[in-house]
């Protein structure tokens, strides 16, 4: 009577310390420029080796630009940032897919690409999005800086462990709903801070019919709503992904690996600390009006008045509105917007070029509209072009830039100005998250792509 | 990390809900390759202008208001995982941080850091806004030992939670990576299974 987390955390204990948090031993580190450096230095300060350092592999991704990578990084603290990456990995023999590595790419976009994320692991990062690759049927989760240091250390991190929560989704999703928005929904449900202590379970049909990478756009909000992480059991499908990919297990490893990750799902009559449904029907595309992930609304919807938000809430929300430039009970369909972002860890992988494409095809690009079209990773971009997927996209007007995080949280040239509007495939609209004053209005690869083909907020079913 | 006991300071009042960490410390800030250096940039986007310049009306700007609390609305530090974050809070002063809900990761690398935060209930936060208000110079005292905090404008106390393990590590400034280290052997037994 186990849920599927119970046994993944279960089989990772080292020790449970005592009237404290227990010891987890972390199968795979993922690790990347931003948040590692000062890791690295406290094991210098303190004289250690990385413990197991083929468990870490090393990424940049956050601050590198989307053009001429080829050239030295431009902006000096971004290039320093990366060349200490560079530095540490070397220095300390852990696996890094630096910039022109032909893995290199977003961490949460290469590790699954590559088969090093894979079910009943235990995967950290000192990256929010780490939850991705909970969709493998794997605990994943973001830590903060210390912790990397932590599991450079010792391979293990201290955690108190999270309630779990299971989130059913019943029936199919419609025409023209993507992953991306079922996210989106559920946030809006369940609020920013709604899911926190506990690490969610996702299930049902609309879940089970998924690709691995639209089960990886819902893994990666989990963390939008609070929640440590996000899941989902393996299954064939997970197996038929995994299977051939460079690391993952080959022969009898696989035939091993393969037997135990069938055990990987939750009781039938085991009982989660709270349990929600929705019914995927009820589910349109979706937008966000707010500065955060969970101030969203179906397209054709108007934003919230003021009147139904609660009296602690109210500077807040007027607040956002304010940064937003929207006013309650506001319809955005047909707003016109300035920028349109495809890509980060949310949907930067080659089924949302594939999404995007299939819908520009034979269309136009809106001339008032600059589109930042970023892939994942290099393998990403060599598919689109594998698939003729650039053809579509320059016939259609687009230009396809070079993988990283990009105009997601802004960190290298990528910047939406002060004061226009982006619509984003990405995971967050703070204030400020695209840029100084960027106001960004959050939606799924097919709502951008009508965006990008109108120039305006566009229901993508009318197109 | 420095030792925490007990705290008795004036506050610094930022009733806003949902801060987000992207706020606490934008990204352009996390460029750095040290943990120094961030409470300089602590919320820049609403404590500076374009051109750098104070913007007059935000808290950390008004010379009224100081202290080494800062009480902040419901769910507190929500979004990404950089730590940077308490840093720029640790290194901008505060030692503790009260609010009625915070975000996970940002609890524990708070605690990473020597920064206490204390949950409270919305009711005991409102009166805690309120006295601030009233007079800036209402104080409030955080008990580490005692795990209680108390709006010292109108006596009342409140108890809070903390996991004991983690209340030691801040009593005794301790850290978590002597810990680890001194389970190699149970590690290393772990890997054999």
């Amino acid at each position: 009577m186990n849920t599927l987390f119970d046994k993944i955390w279960d089989a990772h204990v080292v020790t449970a310390v005592q009237d404290g948090p227990t010891q987890l031993y972390i199968d795979r580190h993922f690790c990347h420029e931003v948040t590692s450096p000062q890791a690295f230095d406290g094991l210098r300060k303190r004289g250690l080796k990385v413990f197991r350092p083929e468990k870490t592999t090393c990424s940049p991704d956050h601050n590198i630009p989307t053009l001429n990578q080829e050239k030295p990084i431009e902006d000096p603290i971004s290039r320093f940032q990366v060349e200490t990456l560079t530095k540490n990995a070397t220095e300390f023999g852990v696996t890094l897919w630096g910039l022109g590595h032909k893995k290199n790419g977003i961490i949460h976009v290469v590790g699954p690409e590559n088969g090093l994320t894979r079910p009943g692991m235990t995967i950290v990062c000192g990256d929010s999005h780490t939850s991705t690759h909970g969709a493998f049927g794997s605990i994943a989760f973001g830590i903060g800086t210390s912790e990397v240091e932590m599991v450079l250390a010792s391979q293990c991190i201290l955690q108190p462990k999270p309630k779990t929560m299971r989130i059913n989704i019943e029936g199919k999703l419609g025409a023209g709903v993507t992953a991306k928005d079922l996210a989106l929904y559920i946030i809006s449900k369940q609020t920013t801070g709604g899911a926190t202590g506990y690490f969610v379970e996702y299930a049902g049909e609309a879940i089970r019919s998924m690709s691995m990478e639209e089960r990886m756009t819902v893994c990666n909000l989990s963390i939008e709503m609070g929640a440590r992480g996000g899941m989902i059991a393996p299954d064939e499908t997970t197996f038929e992904y995994v299977k051939g990919r460079e690391f993952a297990p080959q022969g009898e490893e696989w035939d091993k690996a393969l037997a135990y990750w069938k055990t990987l799902k939750s009781d039938d009559d085991a009982v989660f600390d709270r349990e929600v449904t929705y019914n995927a029907a009820d589910i349109q595309p979706m937008v966000t009006y707010g500065t955060n992930p969970g101030m969203g609304m179906g397209i054709t919807e108007n934003i919230p008045t003021l009147d139904t938000i609660d009296d602690a809430g109210k500077i807040s929300y007027v607040k956002s509105l304010d940064y937003m430039g929207f006013q309650p009970g506001e319809k955005l369909e047909g707003k016109a917007i300035d920028y349109v972002f495809l890509g980060s860890c949310t949907n930067g992988r080659i089924e949302d070029f594939r999404v995007f494409a299939n819908f520009v095809k034979g269309k136009k690009k809106a001339d008032s509209v600059i589109v930042w079209l970023v892939p994942g990773s290099w393998m990403v971009e060599q598919q689109i072009r594998e698939e003729g997927l650039d053809t579509i996209l320059t016939e259609a007007g687009f230009q396809l830039r070079q993988p990283g995080c990009s105009a997601c949280l802004a960190m290298n040239e990528d910047k939406v100005p002060a004061g226009k509007y982006a619509v984003s495939t990405s995971n967050r609209n703070f204030e400020g998250r695209q840029g100084p004053g960027a106001r960004t209005i959050l939606a799924g690869p097919l709502v951008a792509a009508a965006a990008a083909i109108t120039g305006k907020i566009t229901d993508p079913r009318k197109l | 990390m420095e030792k925490f006991t007990t705290l008795t300071s004036t506050c610094v009042p930022l009733p806003i809900e949902n801060v987000d960490t992207d706020q606490i410390i934008p990204a352009r800030f996390l460029k750095a390759t040290t943990r120094e250096g961030f409470g300089d940039n602590l919320f820049a986007d609403w404590r500076y202008d374009k051109s750098g310049a104070p913007i007059k009306e935000f808290i950390l700007n008004n010379p009224t208001f100081s202290g080494e609390i800062l009480v902040a609305g419901k769910n507190f530090g929500s979004g990404s995982s950089r730590e940077h974050a308490a840093w720029a809070i640790a290194g901008y002063g505060f030692k503790v941080v009260v609010s009625s809900f915070f975000a996970d990761i940002f609890k524990g690398n708070a605690l990473n850091n020597g920064v206490l935060p204390v949950v409270v209930s919305e009711g005991f936060l409102a009166e805690m806004f309120a006295a601030i208000n009233a007079d800036a110079a209402a104080t409030v005292t955080v008990n580490l030992e005692e795990q209680t905090i108390t709006n010292n404008a109108n006596g009342k106390t409140e108890s809070f939670d903390i996991n004991p393990y983690k209340k030691g590590c801040m009593l005794n400034g301790f850290d978590d990576i002597d810990y680890l280290l001194s389970n190699k052997t149970l590690i290393e037994a772990w890997e054999q299974k």
